[in-house]
């Protein structure tokens, strides 16, 4: 089914209305009544310290953790907000790319095949790739600069590399909405950039981007909306200037820090204090 | 800017197929030949078209050639029933024998037989439900001990309830007329000597069903090999693909079991070979895998024959001697 087509697969909103989550065992819920709504055409991040319920927000997507209340949609006024539970897993991928947090190169498939695999949501189960099978392929490896590794085995990459290939997988699922779990994790300075400025193009050609990541300042420099989690529950929510506040982002990490300018681009950053290494006496 | 797509056909796998083809054409043809009568290749091919002396065609068309297709049929299916499991468990020691489905599809079959079934589809329905059961218990084991996914105590309480399996066919055959039962070896260790036309001919037509579905599925087996949460994200049903391979690739074992008894460690070593030959893919790799594993079962069905002539060794244990050793050097790279 071709975009054009189908106003299911335009630009979609996926919006998570009040979810809670809670596993098996636990007394607290790792989801708290959550609501984020990631919009076509800008970043949306959920950024939030460790364990705070980042990655379950992802997995209730993943349909991995059944939710105590709450539901998740995806859609837009056209086609209308159809939950996600209702919706067959070929369906919903066709709709929501997901690069999940870790996953370790287990088959020996060279780097043009694992991005094919993008578009197995695409394909009966014995048809061969299609010509537009061929062209979002080659089309997720060109946005992903990783042309150059395509003949390459998924596991002689670099870790930045596979990265990278994962994110053209994504890519090549050609969904409206585009999800990350903390994508440029073990990635250098360079390549992370080039992850967010790829990411920054795709929202400005109206893909819906929902980024799950540490990576306080850049997110404040790219993200039109920033969730910030704490123990399951949204402790803030807005634009950067509204999040990266010192005594919200204090409270939350449980740090003393500062909040100062982005020298680049003028956007709010965050500095811990304390701890002054070897600048003690200085 | 456009880019060329770079085809790397599975080129390796090429070779691998022509290799398996002559390989398999050559081990059927010493199964055909070798034997207690020694018959020329000549004299086999003019004795499968009906001509030559009576006692000659006997032995090729009623004893040798359903005994040598069954055992191409029994290897290539539990190959492909160990590359599915494989595949879905994302481990590389899965297979049904010990993962007890193929003890559970033994029980299955005797405990019909001891009651008096007699039709052989009935007792290879019985095998299928023996068979099915396994995977209940193996799977609830290993979730009531350790939570769900881990792959390791599904292959210990595969190995256990092996174990169970093997004491419940000894208990059950103790007292059976052997005139009446095949024995408690044959359904432990494996045979293809009773081999009936009849028989090849139900066991074909489980490994093109069941095999099929398995080919028809291979890419959800690509997927599920990634992991859990990378096949949900592209659109696999996790739980459910996952349930139904390991049910299907059960029944393809259990087809296998009711035509000629427990044979374990072929469909370990079997996807091994067929991964180091290249097949990267799951459809490549299954096929590929049925075919050595013909391969190899026809062979083991010959040393079965030729090692103690004239005693027939059981085929489990030529294939256990081959697939034992197999296991531990693959067990310690694992473990490295």
């Amino acid at each position: 089914m071709s975009r054009a087509s189908n106003p299911a697969l335009l630009g979609a909103t996926l919006a998570f209305h009040h979810v809670s989550v809670r596993y098996a065992g636990r007394p607290q819920r790792a989801l708290d009544q959550v609501s984020v709504e990631a919009a076509p055409g800008q970043i949306t991040a959920v950024v939030g310290p460790n364990g705070s319920g980042k990655s379950t927000l992802v997995r209730t997507l993943l349909r991995r953790v059944p939710l105590e209340s709450g539901h998740v949609t995806v859609g837009n006024a056209q086609a209308g907000h159809i939950p996600v539970t209702t919706l067959h897993a070929r369906d919903l991928a066709q709709r929501v790319a997901i690069v999940p947090q870790r996953e370790e190169p287990v088959l020996p498939l060279r780097v043009e095949e694992f991005v094919a695999l993008g578009r197995h949501m695409h394909r009966s189960a014995f048809g061969g790739m299609s010509d537009a099978d061929h062209h979002a392929v080659q089309q997720a490896v060109h946005r992903a600069g990783i042309a150059d590794a395509l003949g390459r085995r998924t596991d002689t990459l670099s870790g930045g590399e596979w990265q990278r290939v994962r994110i053209a997988r994504a890519l090549a699922q050609a969904a409206p909405v585009l999800v990350l779990d903390e994508p440029t994790t073990f990635l250098d300075i360079a390549h992370e950039m080039a992850v967010f400025e790829l990411l920054d193009e795709l929202a400005k050609q109206g893909q819906t981007v929902l980024l799950v990541s540490h990576q306080l300042n850049l997110v404040a420099r790219f993200a039109s909306h920033i969730v910030l989690l704490h123990r399951g529950a949204v402790a803030a929510a807005g634009d950067a200037t509204a999040v990266m506040r010192g005594e919200i982002l204090e409270r939350v990490y449980e740090w003393p820090l500062v909040v100062t300018r982005d020298p680049a681009v003028g956007a709010p950053a965050l500095l811990p204090l304390r701890g002054s290494g070897r600048h003690r006496d200085q | 800017m456009t880019l060329r797509p770079v085809r790397h056909t599975e080129r390796t796998a090429g070779v691998a197929w022509g290799l398996g083809v002559i390989l398999l054409l050559l081990v059927v043809v010493l199964g055909l030949s070798i034997g207690a009568v020694s018959i020329q290749t000549t004299q086999v091919i003019n004795a499968l078209r009906g001509i030559g002396d009576a006692s000659t065609i006997a032995i090729i068309r009623d004893l040798r050639a359903p005994r040598v297709l069954l055992a191409a049929l029994v290897g290539a299916g539990l190959a492909t029933s160990g590359a599915a499991l494989q595949g879905s468990l994302r481990n590389p020691l899965a297979e049904p024998y010990l993962l007890g489905v193929s003890g559970g599809a033994a029980v299955g079959a005797v405990v019909a037989m001891a009651m008096g079934v007699t039709q052989p589809a009935l007792i290879t329905l019985c095998a299928f439900a023996g068979a099915a059961l396994a995977t209940l218990v193996v799977t609830a084991i290993a979730r009531v001990v350790g939570g769900s996914g881990d792959t390791k105590l599904l292959l210990m309480a595969g190995v256990v309830v092996g174990a169970f399996a093997n004491a419940a066919i000894l208990v059950a055959l103790a007292d059976a007329p052997p005139e009446r039962l095949r024995g408690a070896l044959f359904w432990m260790m494996g045979s293809a000597a009773d081999a009936t036309w009849p028989a090849v001919a139900r066991c074909a037509a489980a490994l093109l069903l069941l095999g099929g579905v398995l080919v028809w599925r291979a890419r959800d087996l690509d997927l599920l090999a990634l992991g859990d949460e990378p096949a949900a994200a592209l659109g696999v049903d996790v739980d459910r693909a996952a349930r139904r391979i390991f049910l299907v690739a059960s029944w393809l074992a259990a087809a296998t079991v009711a035509a000629a008894g427990l044979i374990g460690f072929v469909g370990l070593v079997v996807p091994n070979i067929a991964r180091a030959l290249g097949a990267r893919h799951h459809r490549p790799m299954l096929l590929l895998s049925a075919l050595y594993g013909a391969v190899l079962l026809v062979a083991a069905d010959l040393l079965a024959r030729t090692l103690r002539a004239p005693a027939d060794l059981p085929l489990g244990a030529v294939t256990a001697l081959v697939g034992v050793p197999f296991f531990l050097l693959r067990l310690r790279r694992l473990a490295a």
